[in-house]
């Protein structure tokens, strides 16, 4: 295992705190969008934006960046919200999440967002867009890779299973997908509407290299992408078991908030969580 | 009847239906085309499916498979969808699909309606069920008021004159219908009649109706949440270039995509209001007059 100092753990313990409190308020202002799935791919998303990928916010379209694919395009609230800290657009910008002519749109959109780098919202396309951007990387002998972040819901769409064969016929190593496996998607929980399990086994038999993780733990986080780093000839999948909802305790792991903006009393009780949890660090 | 879904049947309400019949709705999961082609095998068994889900996904999403097997196997599957057109807001563009009507009516064999408000489409539905054949039916989430009445007879294929006039025919369906009205008020002020027509089934065309309003007013505005191109402005301003060309204006979406913000804010932004149908008639009406 890497070695990975308490300081750049503890760092990164702040800034998804920060990233929460924005999918927060922004949800909030908006009265509408995707807060659940937004803060169980939270700590993944963080680490990835804070720690992991080579991308400059001052030039979003540099040739040689690393490539995040957000394929559930509903948690963008996430993704606006490490771009912003980031630092590729400003942070006042993201209470437009939603509104008539922002640069924020309700689901990603390529090429308004500086940094969005895949437009999404219908569920299922992001893998496959992924496996593209990967053989793109491979045959211009680049070094950049990819990183996609599913949701659990999106392993009932025919589409993530004809990328996942593509991806290991290719032998995509520069590809590491992330499954925010959270156990709920809109109405109702996977193993009611779709049963899923066994879930690991399925992307083994796909031939990809799988890892099970806990993915609000930033060490483990941090060692699979390193494990993938590693992994020749093969993509790898990381199952992320998460929480949908972390981080306020009245949203965890209620279905309701897939698609719910906090009301004004909820809004308060929420912040007030979230900014005690700061002030421990 | 059973009912087939894909993880949206509380927002749209099919779950009501599940509480009824426990056993006669299957969850799918997000997995449309796989839910079509299952309504496929259960009409092809002697059931009548209606598949329901968002516009986008049970339209654009899962075009072909409609193609093959629902409409070239002639197959007795209702695809009911709910969330069309721009109204469907802060969501944006993705979710947005102002192209369905354009793709069902283009596809033989299809029935395509478009109810104007709540108890229109309840007539939507036991119509659909009682005939045999594909049929696709779009509505949109926001709430529209109600412009038909309850004792209102529903027959598919037939277009409904909800008000007569006899200097410019407005023809709207779904939601521009409550627009198409608006207009006609207006336009009364400025002694204009405005013959008003529900275009309920954009396909098959009432073709008659289309052309009495030709005939009898002399210019005809289409008003549609819904691309310009192919929609039902497209389909009128070919049966009357067929039968006797008028001038026509098309209040629509001009193929563009669409983008977040609240319904009213977008149908304004993008011109779907009464105001614009009402420039349509004079515009009509001015080229009409020439
Ligand atoms: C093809 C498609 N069908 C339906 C939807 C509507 N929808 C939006 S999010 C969602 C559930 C997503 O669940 P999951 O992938 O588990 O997301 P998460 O729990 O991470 O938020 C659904 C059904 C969609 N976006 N795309
Ligand atoms: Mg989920």
């Amino acid at each position: 295992m890497v070695e990975v100092s308490e300081q750049l753990i503890a760092g990164l313990k702040k800034k998804a705190v920060t990233l929460r409190k924005h999918i927060i308020r922004m949800t909030h202002n908006a009265q509408s969008g995707h807060p659940g799935g937004s803060m169980s791919a939270c700590d993944i998303v963080t680490a990835l934006y804070f720690h992991v990928l080579r991308v400059d916010p001052s030039n979003p379209t540099w040739p040689d960046r690393d490539r995040f694919v957000l394929s559930k395009g509903h948690a963008c609230p996430v993704w606006y919200a490490a771009l912003a800290e980031r630092g590729f657009f400003p942070v006042e910008e993201l209470m437009t999440f939603r509104k008539l002519n922002s640069r924020l749109q309700g689901h990603p959109e390529l090429g308004t967002t500086p940094g969005v780098e895949n437009a999404a919202g219908a569920e299922g396309q992001g893998l496959s867009f992924s496996v593209g951007l990967a053989l793109a990387s491979r045959m211009d002998h680049k070094a950049w890779r990819t990183y996609c972040v599913l949701g659990d819901g999106e392993q009932d769409v025919g589409q993530t299973w004809e990328a996942a064969m593509a991806a290991s016929k290719y032998g995509l190593d520069s590809l590491t997908a992330f499954i925010d496996r959270n156990g709920i998607q809109q109405e109702g929980r996977t193993e009611d509407i779709m049963p899923l399990e066994p879930l690991a086994e399925k992307w083994e038999a796909f031939n990809w290299h799988v890892l099970t993780i806990d993915g609000h733990d930033f060490r483990q986080i941090l060692a699979a992408i390193e494990e993938a780093h590693r992994t020749r000839g093969r993509p790898t999948a990381v199952i992320a078991r998460t929480v949908k909802g972390k981080g306020v305790s009245f949203m965890e792991n209620k279905i309701k908030y897939h698609g719910a903006a906090t009301s004004d009393d909820e809004l308060k009780l929420a912040l007030a969580e979230l900014e005690a949890m700061e002030a421990a660090f | 009847m059973v009912v087939v879904g894909a993880d949206t049947t509380e927002s749209i309400k099919t779950i009501e239906f599940a509480k009824a019949f426990p056993d006669r709705l299957f969850q799918l999961g997000i997995a449309e085309p796989n839910m079509i082609s299952v309504a496929a095998g259960l009409a092809a068994a002697g059931k009548i499916p209606f598949a329901a889900t968002y516009s986008v996904f049970g339209s654009a999403h899962t075009y072909n498979v409609i193609r093959q097997n629902v409409a070239y196997t002639n197959l007795n599957v209702k695809i009911f969808c709910s969330h069309a057109g721009l109204t469907v807001g802060p969501d944006g563009a993705t979710h947005q699909i102002n192209e369905d009507i354009a793709l069902m009516r283009g596809i033989p064999r299809m029935t395509v309606l478009v109810p104007a408000d709540g108890p229109e489409t309840a007539k939507c539905v036991d119509a659909a069920g009682a005939m045999k054949g594909p049929v696709y039916c779009r509505f949109s989430r926001t709430n529209v008021p109600t412009v038909t009445a309850a004792g209102d007879g529903f027959t598919i294929g037939m277009a409904r004159v909800l008000r007569d006039g006899f200097d410019v025919t407005l023809i709207g369906c779904g939601i521009m219908v409550a627009r198409c009205l608006e207009a006609a008020a207006t336009l009364e002020k400025e002694r204009i009649s405005a013959r008003v027509i529900n275009l309920s089934t954009v396909k098959p065309l009432d073709l008659a109706t289309i052309d009495r309003a030709a005939r009898e007013t002399g210019g005809i505005v289409t008003a549609e949440e819904h691309t310009v191109v192919h929609g039902i402005g497209a389909a009128v301003a070919s049966a009357i270039a067929a039968n006797h060309p008028v001038p026509i204006a098309m209040v629509g979406v001009q193929d563009v995509f669409g983008e977040s913000g609240e319904a009213e804010e977008l149908l304004h932004k993008y011109g779907l209001t009464a105001e614009k149908i009402v420039e349509g008639a004079h515009d009509v009406l001015k080229r009409r007059d020439r």
